[in-house]
């Protein structure tokens, strides 16, 4: 088996693993290794190439691909190792991997910090409840994102999509723009699941209907998709017989929600929260296992690339602090305290003896107007951000500084 | 008379245009940016194009491509209908032009990607 050793070893070569080895190579350290299992860098950003990318890092509109290229320029020119084709077998709690390629064969990585950076998966029929047969034509909105954007296949040609998550906008506009009839959107929710300007530009532009409180209720077809029977829900989610109404068609595309890839994680034993379905991460993205450190959407699913980017950033100066011995191994931590409208916040601990000037990041329960995003410690603030409007698709950033003895609290309330 | 959904901040105003003995009557809008939006919507509407393009030689057969500005809205189907006409070459660098003024648009496609050859 090959031996390798380095400072810094990032698992996953998309948005978050990109901008951690990049961070960390600024920040000065010598060996870094990004590993990726795809034969390119870039992740799922190369199959995104519609717009809306970068407008908060960069201030402009730039499409997925366009994002992901400047980091992959800037991972080229400042010297990090890339490992493609690669994949990560195992990682142990002593920031071990083991990973295995056709050139090198199995190889033994001993790292002073691990970055896991192995982004989400969606979610697929076997994991929702999709009655009926199962036949070829039902696939993940991603997947068929990457067939028509990347492969240049026609995977159907006419659609309907089951959930109104963004990618399942997305690709409602893109499957329409390829020729392929989208004969609607259904979503479980009564509310819909991506951002407002997604059901604009790409549904309304296109009369594509949105069908709130409904469902796909059978899937017909033996060997390929023939159609789907599509229904209202009341208000327990069960479905109105009389609503009943059979749609054909050859392509179901399935945009049900993301799921952080944690296999690896769990197998070094790093405590997942069941809320982000994430490692518990510490200010720095550390996870519970000294020296290994999780960013981007392996941590939470975030709504924004730039977010993605920003949390690997962290991550990878608290990776650099741990190997020059500047980050304690066995650091007091303590639980960020929740108020109010808040679902979830990352990181979801504090160092107690935590002093700087961090970025967390939250999601809220149910949408409201005109709300305060209020942090504390001992009574006194320490971040503040105002919104005119807050919703669960949309995550909420706030910069917190001062914190004293590990006691912050996050809330999100109506003004006054 | 028509409705919108303002796409500028996350409030999602609904925004009605109507037009009055020759003038735009804009309300529900809470903003001028809203304003803005609603009259370009109305007079005027335009989105980013993207697509891919076919490419031969290289690690994929298609290359991903974006317009360096906006274009009319009711311009983007014939727009497409040019890029699919098209075959290029690997490699490709971003920021490359693929096809410059399409259609008298005074907009330029580029490449969104560094595409290598096989």
């Amino acid at each position: 088996m090959k031996e390798i050793r380095t400072d810094i070893t990032v698992v996953g070569g998309g948005p978050a693993g990109l901008a951690a080895a990049v961070e960390a190579k600024r920040q000065g350290a010598e060996k870094v290794l990004l590993i990726e299992r795809d034969f390119e860098l870039g992740g799922v950003l190369q199959q995104c190439i519609h717009d809306g990318f970068g407008l908060h890092r960069f201030k402009r509109r730039m499409s997925g691909a366009e994002y992901a290229q400047k980091f992959i320029d800037e991972c080229e020119a400042s010297g990090v190792e890339v490992f493609t084709d690669t994949m990560v077998l195992e990682i142990t709690k002593d920031r071990e991997l083991y990973a295995c390629n056709s050139t090198d064969g199995m190889m033994h990585i001993q790292s002073g910090a691990i970055i896991l950076a192995m982004g989400c998966r969606e979610r697929t029929a076997g994991q929702i409840l999709l009655l009926g047969a199962r036949p070829s034509g039902v696939m993940t909105a991603g997947s068929v994102q990457r067939y028509i954007n990347m492969e240049g296949y026609l995977p159907g040609t006419r659609a309907v999509i089951l959930g109104s998550g963004d990618i399942g906008l997305i690709m409602a506009r893109r499957m329409t723009l390829e020729g392929i009839q989208v004969e609607g959107v259904y979503e479980v929710m009564p509310n819909p699941g991506g951002l407002t300007r997604n059901i604009v530009q790409c549904l309304e532009d296109y009369n594509i209907p949105l069908h709130l409180s409904s469902t796909v209720s059978f899937v017909h077809g033996r060997d390929t998709l023939e159609g789907v029977t599509v229904a209202k829900l009341d208000e327990n989610r069960k479905v109105i017989k009389e609503t009943e109404r059979y749609v054909p068609c050859d392509l179901l595309v399935l945009a049900v929600g993301l799921i952080p890839e944690n296999e690896l994680s769990k197998g070094a034993g790093i405590e997942l929260d069941p809320k982000t379905r994430g490692p518990v991460v510490d200010q720095d993205f550390m996870t519970c296992v000294p020296g290994i450190f999780a960013a981007g959407n392996v941590a939470a699913v975030f709504d924004l690339v730039d977010y993605v980017s920003q949390s690997a950033e962290i991550a990878a100066r608290g990776a650099v602090k741990f190997i020059r011995g500047e980050k304690k191994a066995d650091a007091p931590l303590c639980d960020v305290k929740l108020d109010g409208n808040v679902n979830f916040v990352i990181p979801q601990k504090v160092e107690a003896s935590f002093e700087g000037t961090r970025e967390f990041f939250m999601r809220v329960k149910k949408p409201d107007a005109e709300t305060v995003l209020q942090c504390t410690t001992e009574g006194e603030p320490c971040g503040r951000a105002l919104y005119q409007r807050v919703a669960p698709p949309e995550m909420l950033a706030c910069e917190v500084s001062g914190v004293k003895n590990g006691d912050l609290t996050i809330s999100v309330a109506p003004r006054g | 008379m028509k409705e919108y959904t303002c796409i500028v901040c996350p409030r999602s105003c609904r925004i009605t245009v109507e037009e009055k003995d020759g003038e735009l009557v804009i309300t529900g809008n809470t903003c001028k940016r809203g304003y803005e939006f609603a009259k370009n919507e109305y007079t005027d509407p335009k989105r980013m194009l993207t697509t891919t393009v076919k490419v031969t030689g290289g690690v994929l057969p298609r290359i991903p491509v974006i317009s360096t500005q906006e274009v009319p809205k009711d311009r983007l189907e014939d727009c497409l209908k040019v890029l699919y006409g098209l075959e290029l070459k690997a490699p490709v660098q971003y920021g490359e032009i693929i096809c410059e003024n399409i259609l008298g648009t005074g907009v330029d496609i580029k490449a969104s990607r560094t595409l290598q050859a096989k």
